[in-house]
């Protein structure tokens, strides 16, 4: 039955192509070479790479030396600003959980540049980090990557040290 | 056992008897047909095409090869799936001097040219019916400029243009009298029907389309055109039938002459007259709509005067081509020098050339005059002829390379042939009846060639059968090499006519993923939840709605009464690509709203009875999607319930003070 199946399928094959006889032209006239753009994914292998060397003091991100020596009461306001635009929907700032988690206490159980590393891309790094996995259990919603830019993200960072009581 | 023996001994005799003769539309595809249309999952298609859809107003974007739909972007037909003419800041892109008109005939598209090459900028659209033209801006995919084309009936040769996209024509399928003055007896069709030419300015930086000149021609039906390119540039070709100038039973009445003609205008040479002051003002009334990408809001404005220069008087702008029977197609080559004409009804396809033409013009070899414009010497301007190419020809698009394929409308098939020689190289079956064609870039000055798309009016037997009514379709071949390969069927939505494409990456570059909230101009925008709010104006009652993964605020509103007019503006504070959200209320007349990242959008909801009326999100969001929704409660006209919104105000859980509403 096996080798049948081999010769049937040989034969087949031998149908299709047969006809070609047609170089096989991979030439485009103009524009460029290459098709398909690769998406995002990563391979399974990478993710894990990527797991094995994940800093959780840090997270993942540019942001990595976030100077917090001083406060900066008008930094912070802004942040309260920005928070009121894309935050708050979602975050009290007491240790109440609405959507997500509460923001008091942040900056004393997280550094500074993983606050800014999650707040301003927050997919990569629910995808590894552990504390993170475990709040999408518990809120079973991924934070939405709100686009803060760099400056958005410090003054936010300031207004959550000032909840935490900063000075 | 015995299944495999049977498989194996068909494979032998399909060896044997069909080898090399493929035939019917079963042995049409060749062995590597399905490699070279499969694109694997996560990666992205070569290729974006814009296919017109006809009758349902529509365009749908496709990947090519995969000939995969990727979104329908609606432009003259009001879209329930998000609110497209539905919603009160789109409302005003479907209105026309006639009204709002929810629908349209769309038959071909251009995309925005530079140097004669395909720039991803803007793709145009016509409306055949309503005589309209719109811009979708391919930052966004959206229909951004609606203008409405005035003493024109049947847009049909539009929205063709030139190729540094300075003009977008609109030439009337229809011979009309003017606009205001129609009410004529039809019998007098000579002496009051004219065919109109629109030239349609497009801004440098910002887009804006403005009718700049119309041409006043004699009344003939114009079909289809193409600019010239390259040398040619300046000059703009329609082809034209009817020159009987009849008006009852067509078919045969207008199928009398020979010759009807392909119009060459010179619209250099027209603005140099338009300049000097030789127009003549005409009162009209005509539709303008935009819309503003950082209001979020459309507005229609009537515009009432248009400058119109006469053929008949102003000799030197128009020249008649005679051209065998009954010109559809009117196709310019990538090099500008041949002009390809295709009688639906002739038996070969004329190749005129723009030198011979040049010299034509100078040396005034005429052969008499229609309407007072000159008609050239067929033969001084002709080319060739492709003798024989097959029957009812109808477009032509090209490869770069010096070959041009044809449509052939009643042999149903494609049909290649060399420019320079006339002769024909290759001829491919379609299934079945096809109309345009479209080579990537093959109405460009650099087509970049390798695909080419058969937009096909009838199935039959192609795809499962649906009732009466068969999917449309089209047929995907390789160009690549010497002979044309048939790779895929695909349906389409609508009926196709033209189409557009160019590499992805045209496209790609540019595309807005979100809207910046901080950029959005809304005059109802709402900035965050602690800026909602509920507003009652006499009876009508604004809702500054918010909406994030996954809920809305406010989520409970009271206090809205029988016969209040209640718009839900609804800002979606999400600042990531593809999270949409989506708003719907029971009792809704006309749909949804699907509101884009950052983006404000209005809904007009006028409940008609009393009662308890759930609200939720359409848009699949988050895990917690299902929980994103709230109640409006509508208590009978001239009730005192207080007007009052919350967003988790229960008892049992305090989160949030129940407010009141503001009365103005």
């Amino acid at each position: 039955m096996k080798s049948l199946r081999t010769i049937a399928f040989a034969a087949l094959a031998f149908t299709l192509f047969s006809c070609g006889g047609d170089k096989k032209t991979d030439s485009i006239p103009s524009g460029s070479a290459e098709t398909t753009a690769a998406t995002n994914n990563e391979s399974t292998a990478e993710m894990e790479a990527t797991a094995a060397k994940y800093d959780p003091n840090r997270g993942l991100g540019k942001h990595e030396n976030v100077d917090v020596s001083k406060f900066d009461p008008a930094m912070a306001a802004a942040g309260k600003k920005v928070a009121e635009v894309k935050c708050t929907s979602c975050h009290k700032t007491t240790d109440e959980k609405l959507v997500g988690p509460g923001w008091k206490g942040v900056t004393t159980r997280q550094t500074p540049a993983w606050i800014m590393n999650f707040i301003s891309n927050p997919d990569p790094m629910i995808d590894v980090d552990p504390e993170l996995q475990k709040q999408l259990e518990l809120c079973l919603v991924r934070m939405p990557n709100q686009g803060l830019s760099d400056t958005e993200a410090r003054e936010v960072l300031e207004y959550m040290r000032e909840i935490d009581g900063a000075k | 056992m015995k299944t495999y023996k049977k498989i194996g001994l068909a494979a032998f005799a399909a060896v044997s008897i069909v080898a090399c003769k493929p035939k019917g539309t079963e042995t049409a595809v060749s062995g590597d047909a399905a490699q070279k249309v499969y694109v694997a999952p996560g990666k992205h298609d070569e290729v974006m095409s814009f296919v017109s859809g006809g009758f349902n107003g529509q365009i749908s974007v496709v990947g090519l090869p995969s000939g995969r739909t990727l979104k329908i972007v609606p432009v003259f037909s009001v879209h329930p799936e998000n609110g497209y003419g539905f919603s009160e800041e789109t409302k005003p892109m479907l209105e026309t001097s006639h009204g709002f008109i929810p629908w349209d005939d769309q038959h071909h598209l251009a995309l925005s040219q530079t140097n004669g090459e395909i720039d991803g900028r803007y793709l145009f659209a016509n409306a055949n019916n309503t005589p309209r033209v719109a811009k979708i801006d391919l930052k966004t995919f959206r229909t951004t400029e609606i203008l409405e084309i005035p003493n024109s009936a049947g847009n049909h040769s539009s929205p063709f243009l030139t190729e540094n996209t300075e003009y977008v024509v609109a030439g009337t399928r229809f011979a009309v009298p003017v606009d205001g003055q129609g009410d004529v007896p039809i019998e007098s069709f000579k002496e009051n029907f004219k065919g109109y030419l629109s030239f349609i300015g497009i801004g440098k930086e910002d887009g804006k389309m403005d009718i700049t000149f119309q041409i006043e021609a004699p009344g003939f039906n114009f079909d289809l055109s193409h600019a010239g390119k390259g040398k040619s540039h300046g000059w703009f070709f329609f082809s034209c039938y009817n020159s009987e100038q009849a008006n009852t039973l067509l078919e045969v009445n207008a199928s009398q002459n020979e010759k009807d003609f392909i119009m060459a205008v010179n619209w250099k040479k027209a603005e140099e007259y338009l300049k000097a002051g030789k127009a003549k003002k005409m009162a009209v009334e005509y539709a303008h709509n935009t819309f503003d990408e950082s209001t979020q809001m459309a507005k229609s404005e009537i515009l009432k005067e248009v400058s119109v220069l006469s053929a008949k008087e102003l000799k030197d702008i128009c020249y008649l081509i005679p051209c065998p029977k009954s010109p559809h197609g009117c196709d310019v080559d990538p090099t500008g020098e041949y002009i390809i004409g295709s009688g639906k009804l002739a038996a070969l396809i004329p190749v005129f050339s723009f030198d011979k033409l040049m010299k034509a013009i100078e040396k005034k070899d005429f052969s008499g005059e229609f309407d007072g414009i000159p008609i050239l010497k067929y033969e001084s301007v002709l080319h060739g002829e492709v003798q024989k190419p097959g029957l009812g020809p109808l477009h032509t698009e090209f490869d770069g390379k010096g070959n041009a394929y044809t449509s052939m409308f009643v042999s149903s098939e494609v049909v290649k042939w060399d420019i320079k020689t006339c002769k024909v190289l290759d001829r491919t079956p379609t299934f079945y009846s096809v109309g345009h064609l479209m080579v990537v870039g093959g109405d460009t000055k650099k087509p970049y060639g390798k695909y080419l798309v058969a937009y096909n009016k009838i199935t039959k037997d192609r795809y499962l059968p649906t009732g009466p009514e068969l999917a449309q379709s089209a047929q995907l071949f390789d160009i690549s090499g010497d002979k044309m390969k048939l790779l895929l069927d695909f349906p389409t939505i609508g009926e196709p006519h033209y189409a557009q494409a160019g590499p992805a990456e045209l496209f790609t570059k540019n595309q807005v993923k979100f809207y910046k909230l901080a950029e959005n101009k809304h005059p109802y925008v709402t900035r965050g939840e602690g800026e909602s709010k509920v507003v009652r104006e006499g009876n009508k009652v604004h809702v500054y709605m918010t909406s994030i993964r996954s809920h809305f605020a406010p989520d409970n509103i009271e206090g809205v009464k029988v016969g209040d007019e209640v718009y839900f503006h609804v800002t979606n504070l999400e600042q990531d690509w593809d999270v949409p959200h989506g708003f719907a209320v029971k009792g809704a007349q006309n749909a949804e709203l699907l509101i884009m990242p950052g983006e404000t959008s209005t809904l007009k909801w006028v409940p008609v009875k009393p009662g308890m009326y759930p609200m939720y999100c359409t848009d699949f969001c988050s895990a917690l999607h299902q929980e994103m929704q709230g109640y409006v409660r509508v208590s009978p006209a001239g009730s005192n319930t207080p007007l009052i919104y919350s967003l988790n105000n229960k008892k049992d859980n305090a989160q949030s003070p129940v407010k009141e509403g503001e009365t103005k």
